[in-house]
């Protein structure tokens, strides 16, 4: 998802690990000053800043399209909505805060490539039409991932979340408003819409990450309810939904193996390619690099700006503070 | 110690932001974010926190000037109201002829 294949850290034992565990299983939030395990503040910093840099590295490729968009609505409607992806990263950068990390430390593990950021990001939007499949499946894909995470033990992150899925549901309209405008345009349009969905579906898939049932992180994260189901159970919650979405497009979702089984009501479907998969999240898809360095330079070039709102900050504080000796 | 030791990465410092929404409620904590000083809070906290409408008022206030409870003394906080079921209108009987109450 947006925090795929996090590791779990489990560390502790003992009477403590215990009652933790024990309200957990009640249902009880978790709260900052509360005591909980390192592990679980570990796994938690990795996961929640994970979703909180993809957040972020996810408004690059919708943000190529801005300047494009094909109408001046289109483009408000594009804008707002990477907008609300910036504020997705930092309700997240924020909630990670509260376990003891700073928002630039964060900052600097995306950029030096020791924290990572959702595989999806890596591909490119090629056409308009690829706007459309982002907003359609790409969060579409997130929601399913999202919705369930409003119910975690982590009180900051849970509160993130509800937040988020607010407004996630607007964000997955958007594209397929743009999707079906497509699919029922001329031909040239409709090829568009088609490609798009032939070039988005196994990415999107791959969201959910690899099958988890045997993990034991999953299983370690399950238990502590900061992963709430397994990556197969989304997976096909995902295609089951969106199957007949593409129908209704009359878009062919390219998998020749995808036929719906009448004995259980869910739809079989190809696997993605894993190895590709692996290979995206080493470094090496299509823009890596590239979205790596737009960071990096956005980062580099903000930071006189940064600075001289900081220094300005402190000689306005100082004055006043000195105009007030003066007044007594 | 200077600033430059706590703070070596001369980070913006942390904000809690609480908005009143249109009904006439209260201020509630939203979340926070991160500004150089209170006036560039509130703005960021009107485009991070306001951007459907969701209030007609901010408050911003530095993370590090609340002070918090600790959780460890929840016990000795709030047990002792707990036996004092008769600060509820519910635990005193009226009989239904004496009408509203
Ligand atoms: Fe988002
Ligand atoms: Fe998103
Ligand atoms: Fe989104």
């Amino acid at each position: 998802m947006y925090a795929q294949m996090v590791k779990s850290e489990n560390t502790d034992s003992g009477p403590e690990l215990d009652a933790f565990q024990a309200r957990i299983d009640a249902g009880e939030k978790i709260e900052p000053k509360d005591w909980m395990p390192a592990g679980y503040r570990k796994t938690l910093i990795r996961q929640i800043s994970q979703h909180a840099h993809s957040e972020i590295v996810g408004q690059l490729p919708e943000g190529n399209w801005i300047t494009r968009a094909p109408t001046l609505e289109r483009k408000a409607i594009l804008l707002a909505k990477v907008q609300d992806e910036a504020g997705h990263g930092l309700y997240l950068y924020c909630a990670a805060e509260t376990l003891g990390v700073s928002r630039d430390e964060l900052t600097e593990m995306l950029l030096d490539g020791r924290m990572k950021y959702s595989s999806i990001f890596n591909y490119p939007t090629l056409t308009w039409a690829d706007i459309g499949a982002i907003g359609w499946l790409v969060d579409g894909a997130a929601i399913m991932n999202q919705v369930p995470l409003q119910r975690t033990s982590y009180g900051p992150y849970a509160r993130a979340m509800v937040r988020i899925c607010k407004e996630e549901s607007f964000h997955q309209r958007q594209g397929y408003d743009i999707m079906m405008k497509m699919a029922q345009g001329s031909e040239a349009q409709k090829r568009m819409a088609q490609d798009a969905l032939n070039r988005y579906w196994y990415p999107s898939l791959m969201m959910f990450g690899p099958s988890d049932k045997e993990s034991v992180h999953s299983a370690q994260s399950m238990s502590w309810r900061i992963k709430i189901n397994s990556n197969d159970e989304l997976r096909q919650k995902f295609v089951d939904q969106t199957v007949p979405q593409a129908e209704y497009l009359g878009l062919t979702v390219p998998d020749e193996n995808l036929r719906l089984d009448p004995e259980t009501g869910h739809y079989k479907f190809s696997e993605p390619d894993w190895t590709e998969f692996f290979e995206v999240l080493n470094g090496n898809g299509p823009c890596n690099k590239e979205r790596l360095e737009a960071r990096n330079k956005a980062w580099d070039d903000g930071q006189w700006v940064r600075d001289g709102m900081m220094a300005h900050a402190r000689k306005k504080a100082a004055r006043a503070a000195s105009a007030k000796v003066v007044a007594e | 110690m200077s600033y430059q030791d706590t703070n070596p990465r001369n980070e913006w410092p942390l904000w809690e932001i609480f908005i009143r929404g249109q009904h006439g409620m209260s201020h509630r904590h939203v979340g926070s974010l991160h500004a150089p000083d209170a006036e560039m809070a509130i703005k960021n906290a009107r485009d991070v926190y306001t951007r459907r409408n969701e209030g007609v008022s901010i408050w911003v206030v530095e993370a590090e000037k609340i002070t918090a409870s600790s959780p460890s003394d929840k016990g000795p906080m709030y047990e002792p109201s707990q036996s004092k079921v008769y600060r509820h209108p519910t635990f005193f009987d009226i009989p239904d002829d004496v009408g509203a109450m």
